[in-house]
């Protein structure tokens, strides 16, 4: 506990040192907003709310796999090294997901917020959504960061960080985009229960696999 | 010849299911018809995809724990075997689609899913060529192919289940089974998806003792 605790806190120290690359991601959601609102022109509010709800979500699918890719490039090999000797494997990827939930939380609230403002808010039920958009950030940032460790330890991983989040996130993409649907319908709360489920259910289910696989991943 | 007998299974199961598959008598069905027989081909090429994406999870997790290459070998070449008979399963699903639902690839979350399972499996053979060092390239592909085990899974099994879906089984169909398969289809359904299921394994072998002759060779 006390060394998830002091892991968290040096990447939060770590991002604050690197500040250029937090506020990168910030204006790159903003700009990739400001590119959709300038696309649809002036008919931004001749949206139906699908369309609305699937171009956030791809602008924050597109976020969250630029924002988490570097999660394990920012530091150097060397420095990696010498924290694999001093903490445990699981306590490395843990903190990692976890300070990564707390990013994709505030860069999806950004974005949200600037998406709601530029291109109107047709949510029914705002705290329903919010509560997507929680959701959805551990989510992503729960698969994506184990997906990160993998093409970090590969050649020119950019490209191969796409190709393998892609298809690992769409389920989890689909769910809250169902979610997110019922929130901006404003439809029962209790008619959502199920997603809520599923979505917590994947969630463990890569969780689990990441405190299990990372171990192996490490080593290498 | 010892242990080569499944092999020779594997022939007669698949010449019987070939005969009497074409041949044989099958119930009427509205809409189905003839294309019912496709039942002997598609399906169980998917139920052999998914022992073969077994298989691979199988030795991914024995590599881990041992380090054994010849493990990493077996479970790339198995996961190849379950993309070519998933390629096959798209093709035969797609002819079948054609003549039913009037659309060769009907916007159906199975068929999606399907083809996201098949994007990850690609990754994992894009990962794999992007390694230079076998231990590595090995550690690393093993990890991937279990957490893709791992999305596959619900990807084919609960989310096509849990909205509308064209497939039977699934959004409150009833699967086949229960409705359409009499005795007489059973009879040749069975042996048929054994028999696919030993091809794949017989193809994957075959594989295996290439690359592992190659690497002598080397």
């Amino acid at each position: 506990m006390q060394e998830l605790r002091t892991l968290i806190g040096k990447e939060i120290t770590l991002e604050w040192r690197q500040r250029y690359a937090l506020n990168g991601m910030l204006l790159y959601i903003v700009s990739t907003v400001f590119v959709c609102y300038l696309s649809f022109k002036l008919k931004a509010n001749q949206l139906t709310p699908i369309t609305w709800n699937t171009l956030f979500w791809i602008i924050i699918l597109f976020t969250a796999v630029n924002a988490i890719s570097k999660s394990f490039t920012q530091e150097r090999a060397g420095r990696l090294l010498y924290y694999y000797t001093i903490a445990s494997p699981q306590g490395i990827i843990l903190s990692k997901i976890i300070y990564n939930s707390g990013l994709m939380l505030v860069l999806s609230l950004t974005g949200f917020g600037f998406y709601a403002f530029v291109m109107g808010n047709p949510v029914g039920d705002l705290w329903m959504y919010l509560v997507t958009i929680f959701l959805s950030s551990i989510g992503f940032a729960s698969s994506l960061t184990m997906v990160a460790g993998i093409a970090s330890k590969a050649e020119n991983n950019g490209a191969l960080m796409a190709i393998l989040s892609f298809p690992v996130i769409i389920p989890m993409l689909l769910m809250v985009m169902k979610l997110a649907k019922n929130a901006l319908d404003g439809l029962d709360r209790g008619s959502s229960s199920e997603e809520v489920m599923i979505l917590l259910a994947l969630d463990a289910i890569v969780v689990s696999l990441s405190l299990i696989l990372f171990p192996y991943l490490w080593r290498s | 010849m010892k242990n080569n007998w499944w092999k020779i299974i594997a022939v007669l199961l698949l010449t019987y299911t070939l005969y009497f598959g074409l041949m044989g008598t099958v119930p009427r069905r509205a809409i189905l018809n003839e294309s019912i027989r496709n039942v002997y081909f598609h399906v169980p090429m998917w139920f052999a995809m998914i022992a073969m994406l077994t298989t691979s999870l199988v030795y991914a997790i024995k590599y881990l724990r041992t380090n054994d290459l010849q493990y990493d070998l077996k479970s790339v070449e198995f996961t190849n075997v379950a993309i070519l008979l998933g390629i096959l399963g798209c093709a035969t699903g797609s002819l079948w689609a054609s003549v039913t639902w009037g659309d060769p690839w009907p916007s159906d979350p199975k068929l999606n899913s399907v083809a996201i399972s098949m994007l990850m499996y690609f990754a994992y053979l894009i990962l794999r060529g992007s390694f230079d060092d076998e231990q590595r390239r090995a550690r690393i592909s093993a990890v991937y192919n279990i957490l893709a085990y791992a999305v596959f899974i619900p990807l084919i099994f609960i989310l096509p289940r849990l909205t509308d879906s064209l497939h039977p089984g699934n959004g409150g169909n009833p699967a086949f089974s229960e409705l359409d398969m009499d005795n007489q289809m059973r009879r040749i359904f069975y042996p048929a998806v054994i028999g696919w299921g030993l091809l794949g394994t017989w193809m994957a072998t075959v594989r295996v003792r290439v690359r592992m002759l190659e690497e002598q060779a080397d």
